[in-house]
């Protein structure tokens, strides 16, 4: 938070009203640290007397002065503490990091009124502190004002907040980015510090060239030269700072580097002269096969598509991703060049995930930088050398700038964009919120001039976006849609779906939910022929895995896996169905098809005919005509005899039946289980949910039962067509009453039982013409069917 | 004589229906008096033999006596078959605290009851429902929605490729793209389905999840109708105490674009761990509709604007049943499903 008062102020806002409000106009807070909660009332203090511990061989016992004019009475016990030292004192009461209480005590006999305390003690890491710590307790530079707070002399009373960038705000990607969207949400000043630059020397061109080849990809490059540099620890508030941000401080240059990119959002980068050949930086494109090894010690093999800074003998950095091993800033570095660059958003991109490296660098990169930061970020980096003394800044700029886009003018109408919002925000207001953003107003034209770190605007939208934000999201109005009314209502396949839910739930069936990418073992599994259609995939070219790299094709494996785990479970009597796609591929660059299925699955206390019995409801419930079932002995998923295929007249449009043994062991089940899968596509062909009233009948209906012996193996069907076609109009309603083979009829027949209601629509049915009837039927299945009345 | 008869009858009348315990018996009763055999009809047919001053006289009293007799027959039968209708009752008491017989029905997936919720209150306001292909041309998924190639936004969407320009689409915002170019405005649609994204299986990861992608388009709809129309979703789905904010966030097709959070619904904006102590729990998406996109499909900007919103159906469902694992909604046991 006090980087951000270098160019803005935010005295006496506090974290969280910070976080809350700096979210509500869009730079989303994630979460707010504050560095130095664990520690309190630690204060810098003077040894003034430091004497052995009389009962002890390591103890010392210390009078120390923390400012308040008496002496505190302190046992230490680091080999390191001398009279005259200023160190952190820990007073009672104090609480430091891991959740240690300073509490008044003894220590062998000697009263102890606190802790003199190490860095380690304190939380306070060496590169905060710029040295290695030496062993013992930490002790303070003697210009120390007495009774300091620690945490004041360590930038520990400070508070990082962690944003949630968006990828269309690369600005944002900074302090000042940030800094400059704090202003303009608090209503604050902003400005950033000129850079003041010492030069001395001879000027950069007499000692390096700069040549940039493909000025599409390197958009500007800027170099600045430092001589006669001394590489040693920044200073402590920079250390503070970039640790603070997560980044480790190394040394003086590197951390001007780091530094810059964090408060300018502009990537960095620092090469030792020495070590460019021909003291010449080339931007070049790779050659196809040419190597280089990165800072991280990786080798990483370029394609004619990679961007490199090249000196005249081979590639020195991986331009906007890292730089190489063979330039790195070493202890004895004395000329450093600066690179500060705009690269191509694209390029970096890709070629960061051919090298798989993402460094800073690079994420910043990837989302289009300002080429009209680099000279600003190059200055400060070098303003920062002058500051330090860590080097004589030559003066000179190498600044090539390449095909660079530059923003255009956007129309402004601010009725236009009160109507877009539905707000009532006054131009001036409009203004004032712009101008604090750097869009230059243009009152006489109406036009907008956005800043060329803002790419992200280039229309009236992105405009009113500002507007809206800094107004107010949450003052916007809250309106319900006016206009032309509309019908919200669904259509056929949609109500149909609603029907199916309703009628399986009904039926006992429970929905479930299957991933719809398979494995393309499955199909193995299912005992699919190695030549069916259904092997032709849609495939995943970067699937998660093997096992989810197919589309299916058939929803018979998800249902059985589902059944498969709740018997794991034990879970008893399951049913279940899935209203859900399968893919069928059509040609190649063209979308598949996606047809929807009704799977259907269970197993426990059914058989067939309850699986049957769920698709004669949905068929009667979505109003499908002329279903009809026929037994499939060869499909091999199934059971041979326990199988049939469904039709809509002659259209198939599913298959049910109990699944092949074997299926069942592929999956790990081992009881039967019944499975099915209905083409919702191609039974809505056929149906209709439409319904018509019938009149209720005014007549008498005549039952009349027939009790038939007939051979096994003919079909129940064969005898219900004879009935309907026989009967005609005048057959009301069929039952199956009862089907028996065994011991009392001969061991190739079985005994049929229908229940048959006829009734005719204008007059009374007769006894004699139901027998009539009767009889007729009864003729025709002893010469058709070889049928015995029973 | 007769008179004397009559009233011997008169009391073994009353004897008899004294005694009858059953319904046999007192038909037993009846014929024995009133049959046509019966010792009353025996009276009646001697009447003939009687003065005539007698006989009106004891005609009245038999008479008198085979009504009465009628009656009290009527009314016994009566009292035995409450009595038997009584203690037949009592053998057929049940035990009410015995289990009630069901038939058990299946559930709907709790993901499609979210749904259902979601759809009821968008129909209620004149939104109808569109469905879409799951394997998406490239250009739908993100071209015309203003994400080109090398756009930064694809790579955090971890794409399934199916062939260089056909993916799985990542998102249900190309639904957006494929009504505008089959309606024209006034346009008012959900479009609730599968999407895919390749992130590993985790309690809140799914490579396959759920969207309802919601689409606004006529002349004049103002980012106020976008916070009305989703301000009242939130109500109807959370209760009427429900507060919602806008955040601005950043969607390529959508400008200005934000984020919705709801008061939590388990803390009601005092912090808790459920909302990790904001307050505030995301649960959309949405902005005004890209004029680029718009333009895409052949809609002028100049003349409509819409507002675009994606729900994430999951993250609904997670909150509403308290569900804490992504992973139940696709393991589909039954002892789950079951519950809602």
């Amino acid at each position: 938070m006090s980087w951000l008062s270098d160019y803005t102020d935010v005295d006496g806002i506090t974290p969280k009203e910070y976080a809350d409000r700096i979210t509500m106009s869009g730079s989303k807070v994630e979460g707010v640290e504050d560095i130095g909660k664990d520690i309190s009332n630690v204060v810098a203090g003077k040894v003034l007397t430091c004497a052995a511990h009389p009962d002890s061989d390591h103890l010392h016992v210390c009078t120390v002065d923390t400012g308040s004019g008496e002496s505190l009475q302190i046992v230490c016990g680091a080999p390191n503490v001398k009279a005259g030292q200023i160190v952190p004192v820990a007073l009672i009461g104090a609480t430091l990091p891991g959740g240690v209480k300073i509490k008044k005590g003894k220590l062998r006999g000697v009263e102890s009124n606190g802790m003199i305390c190490s860095s380690e003690e304190l939380g306070i890491s060496n590169a905060r502190l710029g040295y290695e710590a030496e062993y013992g307790i930490l002790v303070l530079p003697e210009d120390t004002a007495l009774g300091t707070d620690i945490k004041d002399i360590f930038g520990l009373n400070d508070a990082v907040v962690e944003f949630e960038i968006t990828s269309n705000r690369p600005d944002c990607f900074s302090v000042i980015g940030l800094a400059r969207e704090t202003a303009a949400t608090f209503k604050k000043p902003f400005a950033v510090p000129a850079n003041k630059i010492s030069e001395s020397g001879a000027d950069i061109n007499s000692a390096l060239s700069v040549t940039v080849e493909d000025k599409d990809k390197c958009l500007r490059y800027c170099s600045r030269l430092v001589r006669n540099v001394k590489i040693g620890p920044s200073p402590a508030w920079m250390r503070q700072r970039l640790e603070d941000c997560g980044i480790r401080p190394i040394n003086n240059i590197v951390d001007i580097t780091n530094y810059v990119l964090l408060e300018y959002g502009q990537p960095m980068h620092a090469f030792d002269l020495r070590d460019l050949n021909g003291s010449a930086i080339i931007v070049r494109c790779a050659e196809d096969g040419e190597k280089i090894m990165t800072l991280d010690e990786q080798e990483h093999t370029l394609t004619h598509d990679d961007l490199v800074i090249s000196d005249k003998k081979g590639a020195v950095a991986l331009a906007g991703v890292m730089g190489g091993a063979n330039s790195e800033i070493k202890d004895d570095t004395t000329d450093v060049a600066f690179e500060s660059a705009t690269f191509d958003a694209a390029s970096v991109r890709l070629t960061a995930q051919r090298c798989q490296i993402r460094t800073e660098s690079s994420a910043r990169f990837e989302k289009g930088l300002d080429y009209n930061n680099t000279v600003a970020a190059i200055e400060r980096a070098c303003a920062l050398v002058s500051e330090f003394g860590c080097g004589d800044v030559a003066p000179g700029m190498i600044d090539i700038i390449g095909n660079v886009k530059n923003p255009k003018p956007i129309p402004f109408r601010p009725d236009k964009i009160n109507a877009f919002l539905g707000t009532d925000v006054p131009e001036s207001d409009m203004v004032s919120i712009l101008e604090k953003l750097e869009v230059v107003v243009d009152k006489d034209k109406m036009l907008l001039m956005p800043p060329s770190f803002r790419p992200d605007l280039v229309a009236e939208a992105d405009i009113a976006e500002e507007i809206a934000r800094f107004y107010g999201y949450d003052i916007i109005p809250t309106t319900l849609l006016s206009g032309e009314t509309t019908c919200g209502i669904k259509n056929a396949d949609q109500k149909a779906e609603d029907k199916i839910n309703e009628v399986l739930t009904a039926q006992g069936f429970s929905e479930i939910y299957t991933y719809t990418f398979v494995s393309p073992s499955i199909f193995d599994k299912l005992n699919i022929p190695a030549d069916s259609p259904l092997r032709n995939t849609v495939r995943i070219k970067n699937p998660l895995g093997e096992d989810t790299s197919v589309m299916r094709t058939t929803t018979a494996a998800s249902t059985l896996e589902v059944l498969a785990r709740n018997i794991n479970y034990r879970n008893e009597n399951v049913r279940m169905f899935e209203t859900a796609k399968v893919f069928i591929p059509t040609e190649a660059g063209k979308l598949p098809e996606e047809p929807v299925i009704i799977s259907l699955g269970m197993y426990g206390k059914c058989d067939f005919f309850d699986l049957k019995g769920a698709c004669e409801a949905v068929f009667a419930a979505l109003g499908t005509p002329n279903v009809s079932y026929s037994a499939v002995t060869d499909n091999p998923t199934y059971h041979p005899g326990r199988c049939a295929e469904i039709f809509a007249g002659k259209t198939k449009i599913g298959i049910i039946g109990q699944t092949a043994p074997s299926v069942g062991r592929n999956f790990g089940i081992d009881v039967p289980c019944y499975i099915g899968e209905l083409n919702f596509d191609k039974i809505m062909k056929f149906s209709s949910c439409e319904k018509k009233y019938h009149a209720l009948p005014k007549f008498p209906s005549v039952d009349r039962d027939f009790s038939i012996l007939i051979a096994k193996e003919t079909p129940v069907a064969a005898i219900e067509n004879i009935m309907k076609k026989t009967a005609g109009k005048l057959l009301e309603s069929l039952t199956l009453a009862d089907v028996y083979e065994g011991e009392r009829i001969e061991s190739t027949k079985k005994s049929v039982m229908y229940k048959a209601k006829f009734r005719a629509s204008d007059r009374s049915l007769t006894g004699a013409e139901a027998d009539n009837l009767h009889d007729k039927i009864v003729r025709i299945l002893e010469n058709d069917l070889d049928a015995k009345l029973r | 004589m007769m008179k004397e008869k009559l009233e011997e009858i008169r009391e073994s009348v009353e004897n008899a229906l004294k005694n009858a315990a059953d319904t046999d018996t007192l038909e037993e009763a009846r014929i024995r008096f009133l049959g046509k055999k019966g010792e009353l009809t025996s009276v009646l047919k001697g009447m003939g033999q009687l003065s005539a001053e007698e006989r009106p006289k004891i005609g009245a009293l038999a008479n008198e006596i085979r009504e009465k007799t009628e009656k009290e027959i009527e009314k016994r039968k009566q009292q035995i078959i409450a009595a038997a209708e009584e203690t037949k009752l009592k053998t057929e008491t049940v035990d009410v605290t015995m289990p009630g017989k069901l038939r058990k029905t299946g559930k709907l997936h709790p993901l499609t009851q979210t749904m259902n919720d979601i759809k009821d209150i968008f129909m209620g306001m004149g939104f109808s429902i569109a469905d879409g292909p799951e394997v998406e041309y490239d250009y739908y998924n993100f071209e015309a929605l203003n994400i080109p190639k090398n756009h930064p936004a694809r790579d955090t969407q971890d794409t399934f490729y199916i062939e260089d320009n056909i993916v799985l689409r990542t998102q249900t915002s190309p639904m957006q793209v494929r009504v505008m170019e089959k309606t024209k405005p006034p346009i008012r649609i959900i479009a609730p389905g599968r999407v895919y994204r390749s992130d590993t299986v985790d309690a809140t990861h799914s490579p396959v999840f759920h969207q309802i992608e919601g689409l606004v388009v006529d002349k004049g709809v103002t980012m106020a109708d976008l916070k009305g129309t989703l301000a009242a979703m939130a109500k109807s789905l959370y209760g009427e105490d429900t507060r919602v904010r806008f955040r601005p966030h950043h969607f390529p097709f959508t400008e200005p674009s934000a984020e919705m959070d709801v008061s939590c619904f388990v803390c009601g904006g005092e912090g808790c761990p459920v909302c990790k102590g904001e307050g505030w729990i995301e649960i959309l998406g949405c902005g005004m509709v890209h004029p680029k996109v718009l333009a895409n499909c052949d809609i002028d900007p100049e003349i409509y604007s819409g507002f675009a919103f994606g729900i994430g159906l999951e993250r609904i469902a997670m909150k509403k049943y308290d569900i804490d694992d992504l992973r139940l909604f696709f393991e589909n046991d039954n002892r789950f499903l079951n519950q809602f």
